[in-house]
Order: C-alpha cells, then sequence, then structure tokens
C-alpha cells in the first residue's frame, strides 16, 4: 500500500507538541509520526519512546578488527623479514602492544561512525517532504500514513495552528481546509 | 553566562554564518599575507627536496634539528584541541558550545602540518611509505615495528583520523543548514556533506550519542599520541632524552601549548569575526582558569625533568644538563621558557580582570607558544650536539634559512588552512548554540539576573 506523507511548519515548541497531541487523539501512531528540527531536543519532548538502537555494538566490533589488524601487522611484518637487530628477539611483544593499541582505537572510532551513520540511516538519498525553514528554526511535523488517511493528518495538524502544511501534490490552503 | 545576551535563532544563524558568505578587508589581509609566507615555504620545501638535507644545518651529530622541534611543536598545539572538545562535552560543560568547532579543527590543520616534516626530513619523501606502510609485498621489505619511528606514523595517523571524523560528525547538521541556505556549487558541496540529514529525532539522539563515544574513544589516543610522540626521543640513548618521565612532560606540554593555542584562536575569531556574541569573556575567564593549572603541571614535570637528569648522578646526563642551563644560547632558551611560559602568562591569569580581557589573553597564550616553541628546541638539541661522553662527533647546529622559513611557513600553513575551513563551515557550531540557547532562563536571585541552563542528567 502507498504511503502519503503530510508535513507541518510549527514555529514553537508549544504548538508543534500540541499537534503531535493531536495527531495521537486522531489515532495516529508514534510510529507514524517523526518530528524534524534544526538543534536536538530531550528524549521525550515530543512523546516519543525510547528507541531501540545498537550503536555500542559497533566500536566494540570495531575494536576487534583494528585489534587483529594490528596483531597482523606487527607480528606478520617481524615474521615475514626476520631482521636481527641489537640481540634483540625477532617476536617483540611490547613495540607490538603499541600499534595493536592503536589499531584497535582507530577500528573503534571508525566504527564508530559507521555505526552513527548507519543508525541515522545516512546518507539518505530517498525523497521525503522537507522544508528549509526547519533549518531555520521551525519544528517540522512529518506524518506518514495511509493514502485515505491523509485528510484526517491535516486536521489534526491544522487544529495546533501551523505555520504552514505542506503534502506530496503541495502547499495546502489553511484557510480552505479548516 | 552572565555576559548572554538574547538571540533570535535567525540572528544566530546569520551571524555564525557571516564567515561563509562575506569576506571582511581583514580577512582577506590575511589571505594575502598568509598566501605569501606560505609561497616562500613551497619554495623552501621544493628547494631542500630537489637540493637534498645538505641545504640545511643538519650536520653529524645533528641530525634532528629545526622540523623535528617543530613536528613536536605542532603535535602538541594539536593536543589540547580534541581533548578540550572532547573533556568539555563528556562533562556536558555549556560553555564548550563556542569553543570545540575551532578547537577540532585546529587539531586536524596542526597535525596534518606536524605529518608534513618527518615526511621532507627524510630528504627522499617519496621512500617513506616504504618504511611507513607494510606494502612492498614483491619485495618483501617490511617496516620493523620494533622502532619508534614506525609507531609514531600509526599514532598520528589514528588521531588524524578520529580527529577528523569526531569533526564530520558534528559538522553535518551544520552542512544541512548551509545546504538549505545556498546555491550553485556550494549547494551542492554542502548536499554531499550533509548526506541528506533531516534533523529527525533519531538523528539527532545519534549526534548526541556521537559526541561522548567519540569523545571517550578520541581522549585515550589524545595521551598515547604525544606519549608515543616522546619515546621517538626517549627509546634512544641520548643523555637527556632517555628518561621515563619524557611521555607525561611532553603529554602536559602539549596541553599547555594547544590549550593557549586554543586562546589564541578564540580571541582571532572574536576579532575577525565578530563572535562577541558567542565567544565572550567569560570563556576567557574559564579557559584562563584551565590554563593556570595545566601551566603549573606543566612546570612541575619541566622542574622534574631536570631533577631526574642531576639526581642520578650520571655524568653524561649531568654533563649536558650544565650545557643545557649554564651555557649560551641554551641558558637564555632556559630563562626564556620559565619567563614566557609561566612567569609572564600565569600570574597574569590569576587576576580576574586579566582573564576577562581578550587583548591580554592574546598576547599571553601568544607568549606561551614562544616558550613552548623555544622548550622543544631545548629539550631536543643540547643532547645531540653532546651526544656521548667520549664521541668525535661534539658539534654545532645552525638552522639554515630554508629550515628557517620551513617554519615560518607552517604556521602560515595553519592559519591559511583555517581561513579557507571558516570560509567553507561554521567555524562555531550553529547547532550546538542553537542547542544551548534552548534551554536557557533567565532568574531574578535578589538584585542578581542571573542565566541558568535546563538540562537533564
Amino acid at each position: 500500500m502507498a504511503i502519503k506523507e503530510v508535513l507541518g511548519l510549527y514555529p514553537d515548541l508549544d504548538s508543534a507538541v500540541a499537534a503531535t497531541d493531536a495527531l495521537r487523539e486522531a489515532g495516529f501512531e508514534r510510529s507514524e509520526i517523526e518530528v524534524l528540527s534544526n538543534a536536538p531536543f530531550p528524549e521525550g519532548t515530543f512523546g516519543e519512546e525510547s528507541g531501540i538502537h545498537r550503536l555500542f555494538i559497533f566500536p566494540l566490533i570495531g575494536a576487534c578488527c583494528g585489534f587483529a589488524a594490528g596483531l597482523l601487522i606487527t607480528g606478520g611484518t617481524q615474521l615475514a623479514y626476520p631482521l636481527l637487530t641489537g640481540g634483540k628477539p625477532l617476536f617483540s611483544i611490547p613495540p607490538m602492544v603499541i600499534i595493536m593499541y592503536e589499531g584497535t582505537m582507530l577500528g573503534a572510532l571508525i566504527f564508530t561512525v559507521l555505526g552513527v551513520l548507519f543508525e541515522s540511516r545516512l546518507p539518505w538519498i530517498g525523497k521525503a517532504l522537507y522544508d528549509p525553514r526547519i533549518t531555520a528554526g521551525y519544528i517540522g511535523i512529518l506524518v506518514r500514513t495511509a493514502p485515505e488517511r491523509v485528510s484526517a493528518a491535516i486536521n489534526a495538524l491544522q487544529k495546533a495552528k501551523p505555520e504552514d502544511i505542506l503534502t506530496e501534490d503541495g502547499r495546502v490552503s489553511l484557510a480552505s481546509s479548516s | 553566562m552572565l555576559e548572554r545576551r538574547e538571540l533570535s535563532e535567525e540572528q544566530i544563524t546569520q551571524e555564525l554564518m557571516r564567515p561563509l558568505v562575506t569576506t571582511t578587508p581583514w580577512m582577506w589581509v590575511g589571505f594575502i599575507g598568509l598566501g605569501a609566507v606560505l609561497l616562500v615555504f613551497l619554495f623552501a620545501v621544493s628547494w631542500m627536496i630537489y637540493w637534498g638535507l645538505g641545504v640545511t644545518g643538519l650536520n653529524r651529530p645533528n641530525m634532528w634539528g629545526f622540523m623535528i622541534v617543530n613536528f613536536v611543536f605542532w603535535i602538541g598545539i594539536s593536543h589540547a584541541g580534541v581533548m578540550i572538545s572532547a573533556i568539555l562535552r563528556l562533562t556536558q560543560a555549556e560553555w564548550r558550545r563556542p569553543v570545540t568547532r575551532a578547537a577540532e579543527i585546529m587539531t586536524i590543520f596542526s597535525l596534518m602540518t606536524a605529518m608534513i616534516h618527518p615526511v621532507i626530513h627524510t630528504g627522499r619523501p617519496w621512500r617513506t611509505l616504504y618504511w611507513v606502510f607494510p606494502y612492498d609485498f614483491w619485495r618483501n621489505i617490511w617496516p620493523d615495528v620494533r622502532g619508534p619511528l614506525v609507531w609514531d606514523p600509526s599514532a598520528i595517523l589514528t588521531y588524524l583520523t578520529g580527529s577528523s571524523l569526531f569533526l564530520y560528525t558534528t559538522i553535518i547538521p551544520d552542512m544541512a543548514l548551509a545546504r538549505d541556505r545556498s546555491t550553485g556549487w556550494r549547494r551542492v558541496f554542502y548536499s554531499i556533506l550533509a548526506l541528506g540529514w533531516r534533523g529527525n529525532e533519531r538523528q539527532w539522539k545519534m549526534q548526541t550519542i556521537a559526541g561522548f563515544l567519540l569523545s571517550g574513544l578520541i581522549l585515550p589516543v589524545f595521551v598515547s599520541v604525544h606519549s608515543i610522540v616522546s619515546w621517538d626521543f626517549a627509546v634512544s640513548l641520548v643523555p637527556t632524552w632517555h628518561t621515563t618521565i619524557f611521555a607525561p612532560y611532553f603529554v602536559i606540554g602539549a596541553i599547555h601549548s594547544g590549550v593557549s593555542a586554543v586562546v589564541t584562536l578564540m580571541a582571532l575569531m572574536r576579532w575577525l569575526f565578530r563572535f562577541d556574541n558567542y565567544i565572550r569573556l567569560e570563556h576567557f575567564d574559564a579557559i584562563g582558569r584551565l590554563l593556570i593549572a595545566v601551566g603549573t603541571g606543566w612546570l612541575w614535570f619541566f622542574l622534574l625533568d631536570i631533577f631526574f637528569a642531576i639526581y642520578p648522578q650520571e655524568e653524561r646526563e649531568f654533563q649536558v644538563m650544565d650545557f643545557r642551563i649554564f651555557h649560551w644560547p641554551f641558558n637564555v632558551l632556559f630563562a626564556m621558557i620559565f619567563i614566557f611560559s609561566y612567569f609572564i602568562p600565569v600570574p597574569i591569569w590569576v587576576f580576574q580582570r586579566f582573564r576577562r580581557n581578550v587583548r591580554i589573553m592574546f598576547w599571553t597564550s601568544i607568549a606561551v607558544n614562544v616558550g613552548m616553541w623555544a622548550e622543544r628546541y631545548w629539550i631536543i638539541k643540547p643532547g645531540l650536539m653532546r651526544k656521548y661522553e667520549f664521541t668525535f662527533d661534539w658539534g654545532w647546529y645552525r638552522p639554515s634559512i630554508v629550515e628557517v622559513s620551513i617554519v615560518m611557513g607552517t604556521f602560515a600553513l595553519v592559519g591559511f588552512l583555517l581561513l579557507v575551513f571558516a570560509k567553507l563551515v561554521p567555524p562555531v557550531s550553529v547547532w550546538e548554540e542553537k542547542e544551548g540557547r534552548r534551554f536557557v532562563q533567565a532568574w531574578e536571585v535578589g538584585k542578581r539576573r542571573l542565566y541558568a541552563i535546563i538540562r537533564e542528567f
């Protein structure tokens, strides 16, 4: 079934929260609502539940990969080119620890950033309703719903006095649709 | 938070994005002046690579000179950037907001500049890859991981990669802001960097967690990098280098010079970009207090280094330390280090009225870094000049004009890159500034009006 989008733009926090409340009262699930803003709000500001994510797994995987790469490079190069220097052992662990440590941290850092991008669903090249006024300070309340419920979403969004309402078909005239 | 002015979201955006859209006459002066010095730098490097290291003042036993001193200096400068940013993020210090981005940028450009030195110092930079990376499968020649000159690139590359990723993660929302306000090639550029950022709840949640996670990961790397740089010296047998104190000594020195460089940058940003509403006197006050503690900590390690050379009564250590402290030109440098890095700035920072004076903070931060550059020279050179007790290779080192040009050029390079960056990315994080102001509330306490931040714990 095709999903339609409706975006309401609100100039302040109170009206945006009122819009999410109106949508919930109209029977919309929280998963159908997305709040877009130009800076973070504390979790739960718009009644959202704490989302599940697996970000903390990423640095652990990265650290293991980095450690393995560090071990392979340090151990492998010493064994591949057995050059005795100053009577020191061929397989010298203390310097290996240094490079393995850096490898571990590098792996953890790279995988953390990959995890952040993955969990943020970035890079995102799909199409969705958006308005540049969001980065200017407006709060966008985006509803993704079935086509037959679009008018109900518009009605709910209008109750909170939006600055503008956008649909995939264009701008909704606020006066006529109320 | 006493000087905080109430600003609208639009005003914050306009003011913080100003350097991207307008180039002030001073910025032009900066571009042209730094660009000219940069040309001299490029010429000097090309000259040295073409003619070889004979055009420098290097000789036996002075195999390391200005370039390695400058390398250690820039590594040091790079350290406080991410350290300040990471510690302030982890502790959720509110005054971090206007400081973190500039500190992170400085880290990256200082590290990149530092990395140039060992590469060009090899004389044949194109061969450096053989010595560092295990890639020559055909000839089966591998770098010797037992040598500290291989530890160094591994640590610096980790730090540079981590710092760049750390910075990039935090600029994504601002790239979206720039994307929504630009046209033409800039819109394409910012759209690519913004990665399709929309600012939904999940993305902000990840952004917040990333700040903590990456801060926690980058801090141990920051400590490890300067420790490893110090081992370039400490694992050798050169007198006054071969000491266990070098790792913490280098780290605290790096913090001292790096935090001072952040102050220099804050003052320059306030003057150049007119960021008075964001980089406020209270920020200089806070960082000045931090510098008193850091500077005094550095002084302790500086004295310990001398003490460690004297206390064991080892003749050659003793001789080189005597050379460092009592003989020309190192006696002058010794005095200079004390005066510029501690006895001028720290007593000044004790007074709040001086900490809240941007000019005084700017010049004292410059003084610290003059002293800290001298300190690196003072640490590295005397040991090499008088390498061993009975060696025939005692000799003086006089830097050539090529080396002086390279050192001057690195300052121009960092400055130039910072200016270019400020033309492309807001030098103060717009979204973090807005986040900070969103929950500020003014409270009347008796006859005082105070600003407080409402924050979830």
